[in-house]
């Protein structure tokens, strides 16, 4: 396996997991965006890095979303945003996670998000905010630094 | 340049133990189920136990096991009958397996992307699982996924293997009753008497039946049938059912193949020999991963075996019976 990112910190439990088992990620879209071959490719990224990615298509409510992330026990969702409508779509999505008392879940956001939007997002439970203009390793280091910083669960 | 991420320290969430979660797995709280999978999945050692207790609360679920190769329309076919089990007041589990890479162990699981309309509307369990290296059409956790899923109260459960070739028949001794996919186009009435995959349906399914070469691919699969007797001890005539999982044509009937063909197991005391055999195949397939496992964590040794078999000074039986610590005598 070539996913290394896991901690070793720990109760006793923790201490005798598995901890090279891959990272799991949803990449998703969200709403009316029909545009994904930008997250086709971070699909193909992230599974080049070693990564679990369930990817769920086009035309996605934030409700069918959290619900499939729940099912597949992601580590973190993906959402690819190119239609300007981020703000509504990512609150609701943190709204459905706390419903369904997934917030251990991360979120991550990419695609087109202009920078002044950054903290109404991270309010909404955005996690990172990967730019567009992102080389490929960042995606990879920013969803491994998160799950670093939570460990495996 | 950097991602924007601001430190959530309380975002960090706490380990549930196994032995937790296990009410709620019978209880069926998806979150549970979910998280129970992922720990077979990854062979927590803390989870063995949990699972052992949950073992005891499966048997059940009809399991359902769909093979094809790929492209055959699988993902598509299990999106349909989850709608048509559902709509008869099913809570419908499935887990559907796609394959890792060989090279960076990651991968692209697809399946859901047919199923997830009819995941949604249904309230069907539906899980993606890679096969982490393993071969044979399934992944390592197939089963043990299942039986969370039989636990939990799901039934029917169906198994989506990856996509096949010929040969990956190992969902023969994993699910009840076998369906196995056919695309039209792919091969004449000679591909249908080979031996291997095509032998162990217990129902055989042509895809895209609104396609104008369906009919042949239905007429070739029906001429095998005819050529000589089913499964060996079986009675059970395996019928070939055309169906068009976009328009939903004919997707009833297999349905009620599908459950025909449980009715025929009970019935005819077939079962208690399929679960014999599914129980012989889960110990005999866990005791070769144990060895393997074993073997690989005792690195040191298996080097020096690896380096005399490959200076041939000494041959592979007789390294992996000191592997095993056996003598050699067991080759005599």
């Amino acid at each position: 396996m070539t996913d290394s990112s896991s901690n070793s910190q720990g109760d006793g439990a923790r201490a005798r997991i598995d901890v090279n088992s891959p990272i799991r990620v949803l990449v998703a879209k969200l709403g009316l965006d029909g545009h994904d071959r930008g997250a086709k490719v971070v699909a193909r990224i992230l599974r080049d890095a070693g990564m679990e990615v369930v990817y769920t298509g086009l035309y996605k409510s934030p409700n069918d979303v959290v619900s499939a992330a729940v099912q597949e026990d992601v580590d973190v969702i993906g959402v690819s945003l190119l239609s300007g409508s981020h703000l509504p779509l990512f609150q609701e999505l943190g709204r459905c996670l706390r419903e369904k008392k997934a917030e251990h879940i991360f979120v991550v956001a990419g695609g087109v998000i202009p920078e002044h939007d950054y903290a109404a997002l991270s309010d909404s439970g955005v996690d990172a905010i990967v730019p567009q203009e992102a080389r490929s390793d960042l995606i990879v280091t920013t969803i491994r630094n998160l799950i670093a910083e939570r460990g495996r669960i | 340049m950097t991602a924007f991420a601001p430190s959530r320290p309380a975002r960090r969430a706490a380990y549930v133990p196994s032995a937790e979660l296990v009410p709620d797995v019978l209880s069926g709280s998806v979150l549970a189920v979910a998280r129970m999978i992922s720990r077979a999945e990854s062979g927590y050692a803390e989870a063995s136990e949990a699972l052992a207790e949950i073992y005891r609360h499966t048997g059940k679920a009809h399991v359902v096991g769909i093979t094809g190769v790929p492209g055959a329309g699988k993902s598509t076919l299990v999106a349909a009958l989850i709608k048509a089990f559902a709509s008869d007041g099913h809570k419908v589990g499935v887990v559907a397996v796609d394959p890792s890479s060989p090279f960076s162990g990651g991968a692209i699981l697809g399946d859901r992307v047919r199923m997830s309309d009819a995941a949604q509307s249904c309230q069907a369990f539906v899980r993606s699982m890679a096969t982490r290296g393993h071969l044979g059409g399934l992944a390592r956790a197939t089963l043990q996924a299942v039986d969370v899923l039989d636990a939990a109260g799901y039934s029917p459960i169906i198994i989506e293997t990856v996509g096949v070739g010929q040969d990956e028949v190992e969902v023969v001794t994993a699910a009840h009753t076998i369906v196995v996919l056919s695309a039209p186009g792919l091969g004449d009435d000679i591909q249908a008497i080979k031996a291997g995959i095509l032998e162990i349906a217990d129902i055989h399914a042509v895809s895209k039946c609104d396609r104008s070469d369906a009919p042949a691919t239905v007429a070739a699969l029906r001429g095998m049938m005819t050529l000589g007797p089913g499964r060996p001890g079986s009675d059970w005539q395996t019928p070939v059912l055309p169906v068009s999982s976009v328009s939903g044509e004919r997707v009833s009937e297999l349905k009620d193949a599908i459950c025909r063909h449980w009715d025929h197991l009970r019935d005819s005391g077939e079962l208690h020999d399929r679960e014999r055999s599914i129980g012989r195949t889960r110990i005999f397939g866990t005791a070769r991963q144990l060895l393997q496992d074993k073997f690989k964590r005792d690195v040191a040794e298996l080097d020096t075996h690896v380096q005399a078999v490959v200076s041939r000074t000494m041959d592979p039986s007789v390294a992996a019976c000191l592997l095993l610590g056996w003598d050699n005598e067991v080759l005599a």
